[in-house]
């Protein structure tokens, strides 16, 4: 089942078009980045998911339910501009927010118990927000996003204003409610988050929805054959290959970047040129999620991406 | 609904933990009747002190009589002018009071001589008794005897009454009238502006924390907002029965420790006494308790369950209409300062209803302005309670009422609308243009 379908959604604004017929299949289970440059849209698109606003066109299905008002309390969200009740306690803070989740006030007390525990804040409860630091306000806004246990968490540019130590322990709490069945949209500029925890991405740009995928498929069908050798010795390149680049690493060392025609294997070109130079080292060149997202925004198109690809 | 009553409950709850709620609470109800009883107090040590004013009269043309009332005491002299000056000058009396031997057709050269600079009251007091003396002297004049000038100044005592429709009558008294609309319009003006820069500040507070995004991804901004107006209007209410309970505990405690000294009630007190006793003193006590009679009448005739009732409903009615259009305010922009320009027109129909009650209710009930002022709902929570007490037609009444839900509707409607946009717009510089944009907005 596919934790959330929307399709065709468009929200247009007095000026502006914020989303233009955007569809994203989300699988149930996975961790889900929304890519886009600043004022792509992304925002929207989750307010919209959020039933914060709603959508001038198009429909959004979760867990195979369209989407309702009563969804609110499956899904958790985290806002990229943060905040809290700066003049309330800790633990009546999410207290309140729990119970608008839908909880009872009894569940309510026993997860934030729960969560509490888990980032070893229990001494918290009493503490007025604004006489936390930002890092801990942070952890405090986390608890009130996941504490509910959502089935959908949505996480807007989740590690900003995290120091390291925190972002580790946010990412491993997010790993866990993976594990737990938990579905996460990350919205992010951060390539490297990307990189590491996504299994599926879209990338929005100008309201429109360019790319959408499990982040290998979308890696592999940007890859550009292009491989690059280590060798000593100089050879002559065969025919069916092209010569992309070709740089003295040491003394008679060189790195030759060699472009395969469509469809070739690594075994093959190794094969090929086996014969011809001592091969010291061979990897295939596989973009990434920068690459990709650079390319593909500046370029607006396929043929701008494999050249920006090429030339990286 | 149930996540309405959650954020109820917040507003609520948090306001009335606050230290200030507390403070403001007590305080208030401690300070008005500490001023009450202060004047009191005052009024009450000027009344004594003005009984003990003593005038040396030297009156060289033997034609006037004085006689010593509440006010003054008259010491008569006979001795010259000099003379008497310097004895006067060795007392601490209040002035001395020179009259020559003079004419009355031409009463010229009568001099008050006073240490210090007397209150013109007093002056003019004296003035008044001089005066009426000549006059007396003159009709004398014209062979009038006392027994005519007695009836030439007949006691008028006018009754006030209101005939209704079905032709029954009804005894006012406009002063008491006058005093109920005037308490009452000013508390629902008091009210409503206090409350509803409560509101604007609370949507403000929660637009700058950001927390608001995180609040509409759980319940719909109308209901945040609808929560919030009705979570502090339940703060206002339970701020005000304090104070009302409070204020009136206290001010009745003070009262009765101060106000049994008035003279007034003294001198009432004696007269009761001798009711009975004394016949002559029968008809000046009737007519006194008449007085006091038809002042409780008054004030029985007035309708108070009715008046309780549409104070509560315009109280309300008033708060809700103005609250919804400050929260649109407050969620338009992301400070207080810039809420003033907004704040202003919206403030502005309030003062116009407060004016008017000064303009033209207290002055006029029944004229056509004040229907106007009294039917419009942006005037009408301050013009219809400042007018209620002098009777309306209830034909008005439900005009009025109607009008107001309808315009707490129209304005919740509207407000609510520009809300939902604003709350989630921050670093706008918003305009009327942009406010009317935002209202137009689909979803």
């Amino acid at each position: 089942m596919n934790a959330l379908e929307a399709r065709n959604v468009t929200k247009q604004y007095a000026t502006h078009k914020a989303l233009d017929s955007v569809s994203i299949t989300i699988p149930e289970k996975t961790i889900y980045g929304l890519l886009g440059p600043n004022g792509a849209g992304k925002t929207t698109l989750i307010r919209i998911i959020n039933q914060i606003i709603s959508a001038e066109a198009g429909s959004i299905e979760i867990f195979g339910e369209p989407l309702q008002q009563k969804h609110v309390g499956i899904i958790g969200y985290l806002p990229e501009e943060r905040g809290l009740y700066k003049k309330m306690k800790v633990g009546e803070q999410l207290l309140y927010l729990a119970q608008l989740k839908g909880l009872s006030r009894k569940d309510a007390l026993a997860r934030i118990k729960v969560w509490l525990e888990k980032f070893e804040v229990k001494d918290w409860w009493n503490k007025k927000v604004e006489d936390l630091s930002k890092g801990m306000a942070q952890k405090v806004q986390f608890i009130s996003t996941v504490m509910h246990e959502p089935r959908l968490i949505i996480l807007d540019e989740p590690f900003s204003g995290f120091d390291p130590v925190n972002a580790q322990l946010i990412t491993e709490k997010i790993l866990e409610l993976k594990e737990m069945g938990s579905t996460i949209i990350f919205s992010t500029h951060r390539m490297e988050t990307v990189e590491s925890l996504c299994d599926h991405i879209a990338l929005i740009n100008k309201s429109k929805k360019i790319l959408e995928g499990a982040k290998k498929q979308v890696k592999a069908q940007y890859k550009s054959n292009t491989f690059t050798i280590e060798h000593k010795g100089t050879f002559v390149v065969p025919g069916r290959y092209e010569l992309v680049s070709q740089s003295i690493t040491e003394d008679d060392h060189y790195s030759t970047v060699i472009k395969a025609p469509l469809g070739t294997t690594g075994n093959e070109v190794i094969r090929n040129i086996i014969e011809l130079t001592e091969v010291h080292g061979f990897q295939e060149k596989l973009p990434t999620m920068a690459d990709i997202f650079i390319g593909l925004v500046k370029g607006e198109g396929d043929e701008a991406l494999k050249k920006h690809l090429l030339e990286v | 609904m149930n996540k309405v009553w959650l954020i109820i409950q917040r507003e609520f709850l948090n306001r009335v933990q606050k230290k200030s709620f507390l403070i403001a609470t007590i305080l208030v109800p401690l300070i008005i009747p500490a001023i009450i009883g202060g004047l009191v107090y005052v009024a009450i040590k000027e009344s004594e002190t003005a009984k003990a004013e003593t005038v040396h009269v030297l009156d060289e043309s033997k034609l006037f009589k004085f006689e010593s009332n509440r006010q003054f005491t008259f010491v008569a002299l006979d001795m010259p002018v000099e003379q008497a000056k310097k004895a006067y000058n060795e007392t601490k009396d209040f002035g001395l009071l020179y009259i020559p031997a003079i004419d009355i057709n031409k009463a010229e050269g009568i001099a008050l001589y006073t240490k210090e600079n007397p209150s013109i009251e007093k002056v003019s007091d004296l003035k008044g008794l001089l005066e009426s003396q000549v006059h007396d002297l003159k009709l004398k004049e014209y062979n009038i005897d006392e027994a005519t000038l007695k009836s030439l100044r007949p006691k008028v005592s006018m009754k006030q009454f209101n005939l209704t429709e079905t032709g029954e009558e009804k005894s006012s008294n406009s002063g008491l009238l006058y005093g109920l609309g005037f308490a009452l319009g000013i508390l629902i003006y008091m009210f409503v502006l206090i409350y509803g820069i409560q509101i604007m500040q609370g949507v403000i507070d929660e637009k700058t924390s950001k927390i608001v995004e995180v609040i509409v991804s759980s319940v719909k901004p109308f209901q945040l907002m609808l929560g919030k107006i009705l979570g502090i209007a339940s703060v206002g209410l339970l701020q005000f029965t304090i104070w009302i309970v409070l204020i009136s505990v206290l001010s009745s405690v003070s009262m009765g420790y101060f106000g049994t000294k008035l003279p007034q009630q003294q001198a009432m007190e004696q007269m009761n006494k001798s009711f009975v006793a004394d016949p002559e003193m029968k008809e000046a006590a009737n007519q006194q308790n008449g007085k006091v009679g038809d002042f409780l009448a008054n004030a029985r005739e007035i309708p108070f369950a009715k008046i309780a009732f549409t104070f509560v409903f315009y109280f309300l009615g008033g708060y809700l209409l103005y609250g919804a259009l400050f929260a649109a305010v407050g969620s338009a922009v992301d400070s207080q300062q810039e809420a003033q320009q907004f704040q202003f027109p919206v403030t502005i129909p309030l003062l116009i209803g407060y004016l008017g009650l000064f303009m033209f209710i207290l002055r006029d009930p029944h004229g056509p302005i004040s229907f106007w002022l009294s039917v419009i709902p942006f005037t009408s929570p301050v013009a219809m309670v400042g007018r209620i007490a002098f009777g309306v037609p209830d034909w008005q009444l439900a005009l009025s009422m109607i009008l107001l839900v309808g315009g707490f509707f129209l304005t919740t409607w509207v407000a609510g609308r520009i809300y939902r946009v604003g709350i989630l717009m921050t670093g706008t510089k918003v305009s009327y243009k942009v406010l009317a944009k935002w209202f137009m907005q689909k979803g």
